[in-house]
């Protein structure tokens, strides 16, 4: 295989982890600029997903891709609902105060490890794809279902998309995030949009996870990466910024795939992080920052 | 403020009471829990840095590990590969941890708020990845044991349990009588009214940026020595001390103790040490104990064991 055939490669890899991160850290995000909470414990709802569609994959009978289709739907609905629970028990007596939050959610993070621990177990346990094709490229055949991961992923973002701006449910959740006070005097359970905002970030990880759990093992310790990543992301596109958050994760999903084809990964992930760090110094807005509040 | 009219003395009474109560342990404690309390001290050093920063001058950081990794590898890899003793070993880890700070301070202190809080984590991550990538020279996860013929000061050999109370003792006071003059000095007071309102201190003619820089750099030493001190009385440096669950440790433990208080960073220290150990015993599920104590904290008691005394019982408490 020459360069061309490599990089074609790289770049595919490259897309399956932008979708996957695109999809997770569009939770962050929303959470983030909806709540103003930094939500520690995103990776372990990520974390959930991946072990609920393990348990739903080994449960339900059959062949591989009714399975996956029940944990497909299944896995983000119960994170959700966990992940509502968590603002009702915690997050809404604490009143969102940014510090305690944090503080709060690295204890949730705890907590759900734990649970996974525990109910679980400590191996990493694969789940089968739901249907096996392999797609013939020129130089490469290549996983048909690694295919099918970006186009879901593409989908689910539209969905959102539309959600956000064009529906009621999203103008509710766009005038909590610009002033919760008027939003409330207007009538709305601001409440209920919280709720409801940081069960859909939960969902929106779980739902990522399930996606990528095929490729890539479901573990308890496995919530770690995709946190950084996300906040990786989230920065770049400039906090709280959707549209921002998207175009971060197709550049920083692209570029880590191809970067960690052709260099060590490690050294890939130590010049993010640094990258990172002096972007949220030197230009708190984001890279593609100026589109939000 | 009422302590304002106390007498010097008084202040310092009780980490002088505690320190007595710590030197008189040694006669009495099985060798258990003397090898327990000289990690309890040690750690307890490395969270009174932490308050230094977090409970007195507001700055909420999980990058700590960063800077007690920066002196447990100053100090252990200069004794690994370099021969260098403990003594000028502990000096390299004071030393290592405080440049650190002052490093990640210049670039961190720029933000604040939850910005400063991810900036210092993603510090401490490129830290701790830097450690696994050169794994030839630091062995990574796996870390390096340090030889006994090593660890030894003037003579005495830090393996063995009561030089290494002793050692780690000395740390300690050492530590807590120099917080606890710090924090009442003129440089104290500016560090809580950094805490307490920014904007007026600054319109008082003071630099947030400068006080912050310096308090995260006291609070730097702090963490390196206690890093280095760890790797040369316990013989070990691994990858796992320079990482993020390293940095909530002395998070979790400030907050228990009661952030802001002498003596918090000690009692949370030991309390969640032998917490954690009678869970062990009772249960697998550890890293519960941890997310439940943080989680209960923060919904009930946010000022911690101190900080609740201090508010309904005892206003007069350093």
């Amino acid at each position: 295989m020459g360069f061309g055939a490599f990089f074609l490669l790289a770049s595919l890899e490259g897309l399956v982890s932008a979708a996957v991160l695109a999809l997770t850290a569009a939770g962050l995000s929303l959470v983030f600029g909806v709540m103003r909470v930094v939500n520690v414990a995103h990776g372990e709802f990520f974390m959930l997903g991946a072990v609920a569609a393990w348990f739903v994959t080994s449960l339900v009978p059959g062949p591989p891709a009714l399975g996956f289709l029940a944990a497909l739907a299944i896995a983000p609905c119960l994170v959700a609902g966990i992940a509502a629970l968590a603002d009702r028990l915690v997050l809404k007596r604490l009143n969102y105060d940014p510090d305690a939050t944090i503080v709060a959610t690295i204890g949730l993070l705890y907590i759900f490890q734990q649970a996974a621990l525990s109910l679980y177990g400590p191996e990493a346990r694969p789940v089968p794809a739901p249907f096996s094709i392999r797609v013939q490229l020129p130089w490469f055949g290549y996983s048909g279902y690694k295919l099918a991961v970006i186009a879901a992923a593409a989908v689910v973002l539209a969905a959102l998309w539309l959600g956000l701006t064009r529906t009621r449910a999203g103008l509710v959740m766009r005038a909590t995030q610009i002033d919760r006070e008027t939003a409330a005097a207007f009538g709305i359970d601001t409440g209920r949009v919280y709720a409801g905002v940081f069960a859909l970030g939960a969902g929106l990880a779980a739902l990522a996870a399930v996606l990528v759990v095929p490729i890539q093992q479901a573990h308890y310790l496995m919530g770690h990466d995709p946190l950084l990543l996300s906040f990786i992301t989230v920065i770049i596109g400039g906090l709280g910024s959707l549209r921002g958050t998207l175009v971060a994760a197709l550049v920083i999903g692209l570029s880590d795939g191809i970067i960690s084809v052709f260099f060590s990964p490690t050294l890939a992930k130590i010049i993010a992080t640094l990258l990172v760090a002096l972007v949220l110094v030197f230009r708190p807005q984001g890279l593609f920052g100026g589109a939000r509040t | 403020m009422k302590t304002l009219a106390l007498p010097l003395a008084l202040p310092l009474a009780l980490p002088l009471a505690l320190l007595a109560l710590l030197a008189a342990a040694t006669l009495l404690l099985p060798p258990y829990h003397e090898g327990n309390l000289a990690r309890i001290m040690l750690l307890a050093t490395y969270a009174m840095g932490y308050n230094i920063a977090f409970g007195y001058t507001g700055l909420l950081s999980l990058g700590h590990a960063l800077f007690f990794g920066a002196g447990m590898y100053a100090a252990g890899m200069a004794a690994e590969y370099g021969g260098v003793p403990a003594a000028p070993g502990l000096a390299l880890g004071l030393l290592g941890g405080g440049a650190m700070a002052l490093a990640v301070g210049l670039l961190a202190l720029r933000t604040s708020g939850v910005s400063f809080l991810i900036v210092t984590m993603m510090f401490a991550q490129a830290g701790y990845l830097t450690i696994l990538y050169n794994t030839d020279v630091t062995r990574g996860e796996e870390g390096i044991v340090l030889a006994a013929a090593l660890r030894r000061i003037a003579g005495f050999d830090l393996a063995q349990d009561d030089t290494r109370y002793l050692a780690a003792f000395a740390i300690f006071a050492v530590g807590l009588i120099a917080q606890a003059l710090l924090v009442r000095s003129r440089f104290g007071r500016v560090m809580v009214a950094m805490r307490e309102n920014e904007e007026r201190s600054r319109m008082l003619g003071y630099s947030p940026y400068r006080v912050k820089l310096i308090a995260l750099v006291i609070s730097g030493l702090y963490a390196g020595v206690a890093g280095a001190a760890y790797a040369l009385l316990f013989g070990y440096m691994g990858a796992g001390f320079a990482a993020i669950q390293n940095s909530i440790a002395p998070l979790l433990w400030v907050l228990l103790g009661g952030a802001g208080t002498v003596l918090g960073p000690f009692l949370g220290t030991a309390a969640m040490f032998y917490l954690t150990d009678l869970a062990a015993s009772l249960t697998t599920a550890t890293l519960l104990v941890t997310g439940v104590a943080l989680l209960l904290l923060v919904l009930f008691a946010p000022k911690g064991i101190l900080g609740t005394i201090r508010d309904r019982w005892a206003p007069w408490l350093p």
